[in-house]
């Protein structure tokens, strides 16, 4: 039941990040100028017939997002109470803390006009924030408790590979973020092409920015091909390690075609916003790439638990020895 | 601003008999700011009506502009019942000639000197109505407060994005009258609805009252302008900006042209 409640939240989270997407497509993040309050109501009580405009998406937004800050709490207190790993515990309270943060950094950019440095650490740390809770839900999952010694995969180079590959798509989203919140979008007009060559025939700091994301999403394919080239390899037989190695090829190649038909499209609302969600989600399957190929440098089984797993799915119980 | 409200208040008084009134021209119109009761101080000069000229013309573009985007205004119903028919920007103003040029903000940038000029007491304002701005292009006094109006049955907000005045982004909730003051010269500040995206505005914060607007015929003057020699300069929000230098003699009054060639190429005049 835990698992499928972190899964829950993990979906929520996906979730608003397209709710935060549509909010920067959309230009609307000024839209409701007051925080925490929305046009002087509690945001709970403003009347849905005012919900127009910019203001259905930041609204919206705001809503969304305080959904999943309650169902983070449930989260991080269900690990603390059920969960007998402590690290664990801290995991669901770290959630916790992301949640909040982003929260307050969402109020602070509001209310000092989107700054590109705050309204992009608000994006980063969305990141993470969905990071961690597609973690939870990979640690609380029955695969990942049982652990098995005789099946795990202990393979140095894909540790190595995958981490530095989630490092990668990390950094470059950061370079979308910080594209998107300075305007940076359509600095380099064509596509394939830049100003009709094969590099920039002029820089200034928003074509240096725009240029860099294009380099990154070369260095990411790359990185990407050779993970999942990897997993494929050498261990063609583990499905935990090849399904979502097969994901993260098609989402990678959905990735660059939906950022060239941005460019394409002069930012239209829909395909931007859906390269910002299929970013999270490559983000997010290098990552499970990557925790499973480091589950060998964890606990065999997870004590208690796996003795509570008589059956894949089964709900996790609360255990009195940590691990 | 205490001192020179005090200064002007009691100085003002004095002087009552020799001010001449020009009119009751508005920030908004095609006309300038007339300036008020003219004051001088110690350190500066005071405008002599007696001699003062006036500056009339006309702004044209010379070429084919691009057409004015259209609107879709279906994210609030307010707004389309207000507006049945298609919507438009209001970025080109273009005269039935073809040529003449509105919505053009025409101001003295240069060449009063110290001349020195009353605070203005009416108040400017700019309404949103019918999910637009009214006016689109306007001018006011630093000092000057602005009065901002909601008279629609929906939602907006106002949204200031200044390079030197203080960035502002007000709720305006219906109806809802708010107030705001400038506190340094900018030619231009833009105003946003983050509501509805295709709102916008532009308002020029003078430290003197000589700017306007030109109408739907490209028409604009300058009035009650000291004798001298200024650099007047011309503003669009898409053609940019273009400058001639003017002398006016004592009474005179000068007709002037200038003209806007669309994006791509230079302003002359």
């Amino acid at each position: 039941m835990l698992h499928r409640f972190a899964t829950f939240v993990a979906g929520c989270t996906i979730l608003l990040v397209l709710a935060g997407s549509l909010v920067t497509s959309t230009a609307s993040g000024l839209s409701v100028p007051d925080w925490p309050t929305t046009y002087g109501w509690n945001m709970f009580t403003f009347p849905p017939q005012h919900w127009v405009g910019g203001i259905l998406y930041e609204h919206s937004h705001r809503l969304i997002a305080s959904t999943v800050g309650f169902l983070t709490i449930i989260l991080a207190a269900w690990l603390w109470r059920a969960d007998p790993r402590r690290w664990m515990k801290w995991l669901g309270l770290a959630a916790l803390g992301a949640v909040v943060a982003q929260g307050v950094l969402g109020g602070i950019t509001v209310l000092f006009f989107l700054p590109a440095a705050i309204s992009t650490a608000h994006a980063g740390l969305a990141e993470i924030f969905f990071c961690i809770t597609v973690a939870i839900t990979l640690f609380t999952s029955p695969g990942w408790i049982r652990g098995d010694s005789a099946v795990r995969v202990d393979d140095r180079v894909l540790r190595n590979i995958a981490t530095a590959t989630t490092i990668l798509i990390f950094a470059q989203i950061l370079i979308g973020a910080t594209m998107r919140h300075t305007g940076a979008g359509l600095a380099i007009p064509d596509f394939p092409l830049m100003f009709g060559h094969l590099m920039p025939t002029h820089w200034d700091p928003k074509i240096a920015i725009h240029f860099a994301h294009r380099v990154g999403a070369l260095v990411v394919a790359l990185a990407v091909i050779a993970t999942s080239a990897h997993v494929f390899y050498h261990h063609r037989g583990r499905r935990e390690l090849t399904r979502p190695a097969a994901l993260i090829l098609g989402l990678v190649g959905l990735q660059v075609t939906l950022g060239a038909l941005t460019v394409l499209s002069r930012r239209d609302v829909s395909i931007n916003s859906a390269h910002v969600v299929v970013g999270a989600l490559v983000l997010a399957t290098s990552l499970v790439i990557t925790l499973r190929s480091w589950r060998a440098r964890f606990p065999q089984g997870v004590g208690s638990l796996l003795q509570n797993l008589p059956a894949r799915g089964q709900i996790l119980q609360k255990a009195p020895d940590p691990i | 601003m205490r001192l020179q409200n005090f200064w002007v208040s009691t100085v003002g008084l004095a002087l009552a008999a020799s001010m001449v009134a020009c009119g009751g021209s508005k920030e908004t119109s095609s006309t300038s700011a007339t300036p008020e009761s003219p004051a001088g101080t110690a350190a500066g000069q005071k405008v002599d009506a007696a001699t003062a000229g006036n500056v009339t013309g006309t702004v044209t573009v010379d070429g084919a502009v691009p057409k004015n985007e259209a609107i879709k205004m279906n994210a609030d119903p307010a707004c389309m019942k207000a507006n049945k028919d298609p919507q438009f920007q209001e970025t080109y103003m273009v005269g039935s000639d073809g040529k003449s040029l509105g919505n053009v903000f025409v101001y003295v940038k240069d060449g009063l000197g110290n001349y020195v000029f009353d605070a203005p007491t009416e108040t400017a304002k700019i309404d949103q109505q019918n999910c637009r701005y009214h006016p689109h292009v306007f001018g006011m006094r630093v000092g000057q407060k602005l009065e901002i109006v909601n008279s629609d049955p929906t939602m907006h907000n106002i949204h200031a994005m200044p390079k030197t005045n203080s960035e502002f982004n007000t709720a305006e909730p219906m109806p809802m009258k708010t107030e705001h003051v400038f506190n340094t010269k900018e030619v231009m500040v833009p105003f946003k609805c983050d509501v509805h995206g295709w709102m916008n505005a532009y308002v020029g914060v003078m430290d003197n009252p000589y700017y306007a607007v030109t109408d739907k015929d490209g028409k604009f003057e300058l009035k009650s302008l000291p004798p001298g020699t200024y650099t007047i300069e011309a503003w669009h929000e898409k053609l940019g900006v273009t400058s001639q230098s003017v002398t006016l003699g004592a009474k005179e009054t000068k007709d002037v042209t200038f003209t806007f060639k669309p994006v791509g190429a230079s302003a002359t005049n």
